[in-house]
């Protein structure tokens, strides 16, 4: 029997507002327990929500991203349910008309271009955490999360294996960091994931019931939950079972998913309209000006890479990576007035080697890009050769000089000058009868020896390309 | 003293008659003397005393305004901070509210003096103020009578003349019908007019909160001390405060009432009817126009009521849980033993009763014949008063089908309880003003008349009331004890 | 509509509301009374009118993205029932 595998996602994206989506609290991570947790986040009686203008903005930012509808008229909803983390009793969500409808994304996985549905993306408010250890039998509640916005993003059951759950979360996770909408780190719970997954025979038409994994935290547990799931599934359907719908948690020490036992049957909600709050309008105008403010997206941005810097497919991907990276290296090319390639592949090369070394993220880069720009002006017109270059990229990650002054302070200056590199030729040649008999007679290794002698003998500052040159026409 | 009028009362403090410290004093003997009435749930005395003393400062620098120093009474749903806001239940009979309620730093900010906390229906869920967690309260025009719910505090202190003014909140007659129960004014705004920020929820699209007074110019004077935009309540209009008190002696010649056919139906009482009728002749003397109007859908607004009042309420009511705040039972086994039976021990069994049904009304498979069907049918009662106000320029008709009925007569039928609110439901379902004015007595119990006004014409509404008020005096009459 | 004990318990229980099991029949009669009430709802065609949810047709007011709030978590935290290191405690919830 050959199974196919039917994935979908929900990504909680916190959005990085700094307060909170109804309140004035602050959003701030790290803060000691309760400390960002206002009248209006705790629930006191009396208390009332107002919407946070820039939820709005960054939801309608990412909804024209995916190319996505954009609701003229959207409603919260109260989502009703008990929960120690919950003040109200109930969530603040979208439910019938949420803000953001139908949209894509487009994944790569193993070459293959595929296109993924966004069924729909609307706000919400975050729950508060619970904590339940270390307090002698009882949980302790910590509600400075509460409140917080979250953007939730479906995903229509269009993906069909880990590997492509993987690409769409990693495209999504890079999408909303490069739109400034979510810092994306998923240790503090900035972007989490929940995976529906269920399997059928080939061929069927309709879904297999599904087990929905909540809260996975990584991209490598995604696809090991994932991937453990459908093997769960397929062994039960193979040995004539049948799958419950249910919620299961992924337990990364024991690589498997596990039914989160629970009393209630399925939640009835009852959502309703949200009394407290009015519909929300986006204006046309309000979407024109986000239109005209969007970033370029990390799609486009790789292209134009491709086709402006003349770059593969790997080297552009690497350098779009990032709004970081992609801003970082555009920066150092329009200041270093010099070829495109040679910026790639110190940037590429180099500095991401250096970077790696220490554990360095690009914005974290102790030499900036107009700086390195500099270097790379003078390897350009041949003020330095590469080689001595790399000993001034050296100098310049230790301290705070620019390349001119430390090539000025340690007498770097590549020579040039032809009279002064002949006359050390001159020398060389004299001095060494041996090997110039040697090389004449057809050994040409020796003149590896040659160039050696006069890199020495010029600290190495003579221009490599002369020296060539002109010993070749010598050594005739 | 306490017979006066806010208005006069200001006069007299502004020509130093008397102090406010005086005056507070005055009322809150008052206040103890009456304490059988159960009108109050805390008296903030020594509060009371020092903002006396400072209203006295502001008067003796000629820096008063017209509440500056005038002892008011707010109805316990109002958060008042680092007072006791109990909303009549158990369930917060131990809450010290953190914060203001928009309304309360209203009346601060204007000098108000304010006396205490007063009683009501638990969780504003009632229309006999005897679901109260601190016992009934009693009609000063006969205490063997309910004062009406859910401000019933708020109303036996205004008759009883222990508060020159006091706050009422009204979901579906909750400030009219106790006004006229006891005989004096209560005026409901138009949705949106007063902030609800920290006026505990309800129901959030009905609730409006607004002035019991003695008479409808010292209801003008508390409207333009609560009215408002307030950035803190999402469902608050911005639109802006008129002067109140400016257009308060118009003539209304050629004014056209509305009368409404649905109105005068079977379940009014023929005392009442003869009241109100009454009450119009003497509009038709001040030159007005009086037309019959039909509002069909009228007779659905209880059904409607019941379910769209109970589901908000039921979402509203999940907050109080035991976990940050409010009663928390005793060694709860587990948390679900927690939740219920902290719930079940706070809260009193009207309160159970409406959450139950808008938690029946909001579950799956009956949200959409319940909740959704409720809405729609709304939709139809405001479009009804909307094509009658093309017609007529304001509504009247009873406030009540009787008057005040005694203490535990209807308590063993909810049902029962719900039809006094028959006459005045629909107008929080439309979000319109309504204001509930004294037109006599039956049986030497107060009747009330009921003038509907547009949506934010609480001026032209305030005009109309005060017209009959000159020219009648029911306004002016008081239980004789209390005199 | 008549609601039987059992759905006045299911009720009770999504809405976590303790219901004293002698006062469950008298509830649920109660409740029935209310419903019946309602149904006269059904009387009128509402075939194509709007749900209306509030009686203002304005829109949802945006507040700017600042924070405005601060920490007042002693103060808040003395209303709490039990508090330990700042956090609210609860009984353990039962997985």
């Amino acid at each position: 029997m050959e199974w196919e595998t039917v994935i979908g996602l929900e990504i909680h994206a916190q959005l990085a507002t700094k307060s909170k989506i109804f309140s004035g609290a602050s959003t701030a991570y790290g803060a000691p327990p309760n400390t960002q947790a206002c009248a209006v986040d705790l629930g006191f009686p009396g208390v009332l929500p107002v919407l946070n203008k820039q939820a709005v903005r960054m939801a309608v930012i990412f909804g024209m991203a995916i190319e996505a509808e954009i609701a003229p008229y959207s409603v919260f909803a109260r989502k009703n349910y008990f929960y120690p983390d919950l003040p109200k009793g109930y969530q603040i969500s979208q439910f019938e008309l949420p803000i953001v409808g139908n949209g894509h994304l487009d994944i790569q996985v193993d070459d293959i271009s595929k296109c993924i549905g966004v069924t729909r993306a609307h706000l919400e408010e975050d729950a508060g955490k619970s904590l339940h250890e270390g307090f002698h039998g009882l949980t302790g509640i910590d509600l400075n999360r509460a409140g917080t916005p979250l953007l939730e993003i479906v995903s229509e059951p269009d993906m069909r294996s880990a590997k492509e759950a993987v690409a769409y979360m990693k495209k999504l996770h890079e999408l909303v960091r490069y739109l400034k909408i979510c810092d994306g780190n998923m240790q503090e719970g900035s972007f989490r994931c929940d995976a529906n997954v269920s399997v059928r025979p080939k061929g069927q038409q309709e879904f297999g019931t599904r087990a929905e994994i909540k809260n996975i935290n990584s991209f490598k547990f995604v696809e090991k939950a994932i991937n453990f799931e459908v093997e769960r599934q397929i062994d039960i359907l193979e040995n004539g079972g049948q799958i419950v719908q249910e919620t299961r948690l992924y337990d990364a020490d024991k690589d498997e998913t596990r039914s989160m036992r629970s009393k209630e049957e399925a939640n009835d909600y009852r959502y309703f309209p949200d009394p407290d709050l009015l519909p929300v309008i986006v204006e046309e105008s309000l979407k024109q000006e986000i239109k005209a403010e969007l970033p370029e997206l990390p799609e486009a941005k790789k292209q134009r890479f491709k086709d402006q810097y003349q770059q593969d497919e790997e080297t552009a991907s690497q350098l779009t990576a990032t709004m970081e990276m992609a801003d970082y290296y555009e920066l150092v090319v329009k200041n270093a007035n010099c070829e495109a390639k040679l910026c790639t592949s110190w940037v590429t090369g180099t500095l991401l080697g250096a970077l790696n070394k220490t554990g360095l993220e690009i914005s974290d880069s102790p030499i900036e890009a107009e700086r390195l720009a500099g270097l790379l002006q003078r390897i350009a017109d041949n003020t330095i050769s590469g080689k001595i270059a790399k000993q001034v990229f050296e100098e310049m990650w230790q301290g705070k000089a620019n390349a001119d002054e430390i090539i000025e302070a340690k007498g770097l200056k590549q020579i040039t000058d032809t009279g002064a590199i002949e006359a050390i030729i001159d020398k060389i040649i004299a001095d060494n009868p041996a090997q110039v008999e040697q090389y004449l007679s057809g050994k040409d290794k020796v003149f590896g020896f040659f160039v050696g002698q006069v890199m020495k003998a010029t600290q190495g500052k003579a221009n490599p390309g002369e020296v060539n040159k002109m010993l070749k026409d010598k050594l005739k | 003293m306490h017979n006066k009028t806010i208005a006069e009362l200001a006069r007299g403090l502004r020509d130093r008659e008397y102090s406010s410290v005086e005056l507070t004093q005055h009322f809150l003997n008052r206040i103890k003397q009456a304490n059988s009435l159960n009108a109050f749930v805390t008296i903030t005395e020594e509060q009371a005393m020092i903002e006396a003393k400072a209203a006295d400062e502001q008067i003796v620098k000629s820096q008063a305004g017209p509440l500056t120093g005038i002892p008011i009474g707010q109805k316990d749903i109002f958060c008042t901070k680092d007072v006791k806001t109990s909303c009549g239940s158990k369930m917060l009979d131990n809450f010290i509210s953190p914060y203001n309620a928009t309304v309360v730093e209203k009346f601060d900010q204007a000098g108000a003096v304010m006396l205490g906390k007063l009683n009501m229906d638990e969780f504003a869920m009632g229309s006999s103020n005897e679901t109260s967690f601190y016992g009934p309260v009693k009609n000063p025009w006969d205490i063997s009578k309910v004062p009406g719910g859910s401000s019933g505090g708020s109303a036996t202190a205004v008759a009883a003349r222990l508060v020159a003014g006091a706050t009422g909140t009204d979901t579906g007659g909750s400030i009219r019908q106790p006004a006229a129960f006891c005989g004096i004014t209560g005026l409901k705004p138009t949705y949106g007019r007063v902030s609800r920020y920290g006026m505990i929820a309800f129901a959030s699209s009905l609730d409006q909160a607004g002035p019991m007074t003695q008479t409808v110019e010292d209801a003008a004077i508390m409207l333009q001390a609560m009215a408002g935009f307030d950035p803190k309540d999402s469902t608050s209009v911005d639109q802006p405060v008129p002067d109140y008190l400016e257009v308060l002696e118009k003539d209304i010649k050629g004014l056209k009432i509305g009368l409404i056919k649905e109105f005068f139906a079977e379940g009014l009482d023929d005392e009442c009817a003869k009241k109100v009728e009454a009450a119009l002749d003497e509009y038709r003397k001040l030159g007005a126009e009086i037309k019959e109007i039909s509002l069909p859908n009228l007779k659905l607004s209880i059904p409607v009521y019941y379910v769209i009042a109970p589901a908000e309420c039921s979402a509203n009511l999940s907050r109080y849980d035991g976990v940050r705040f409010g009663y928390r039972c005793e060694d709860p086994k587990d948390l679900n033993d927690m939740y219920i039976r902290s719930r079940g021990e706070a809260f009193g069994a009207e309160v159970k009763r409406r959450i139950l049904i808008g938690t029946y009304a909001l579950s799956a498979g009956y949200y959409d014949a319940y909740y959704i069907k409720a809405q729609k049918v709304r939709r139809l009662i405001s479009e009804d008063f909307k094509k009658a106000f093309s017609d007529v320029d304001v509504i009247m008709g009873p406030v009540t089908p009787s008057t005040a009925f005694g203490i535990g007569e209807k308590t063993s039928d909810p049902i029962e309880m719900y039809f006094s609110d028959m006459y005045t439901i629909a107008v929080n379902l439309a979000g319109l003003p309504a204001i509930s004015i004294p037109a006599g007595f039956s049986d030497n119990k107060p009747v009330g008349l009921q003038i509907i006004g547009n949506y934010f014409a609480e001026s032209q509404l305030l005009n109309v009331a005060h017209q009959y008020q000159k020219v009648t005096d029911w306004h002016q009459q008081l239980p004789e004890q209390f005199a | 509509m008549a609601l039987t004990a059992e759905n006045v318990n299911s009720i009770a229980y999504l809405a976590r509301l303790g219901i004293d099991e002698k006062d469950i029949d008298a509830y649920a009669k109660d409740l029935s009374g209310i419903l019946d009430l309602v149904e006269q709802m059904s009387s009128v065609d509402t075939e194509g009118v709007l749900p209306m949810a509030h009686p203002t047709d304005q829109p949802q007011r945006l507040r700017e993205d600042e924070v405005t709030e601060h920490d007042q978590r002693d103060y808040f935290q003395k209303l709490a029932p039990q508090v330990d290191a700042g956090l609210y405690l609860v009984p353990k919830v039962i997985e």
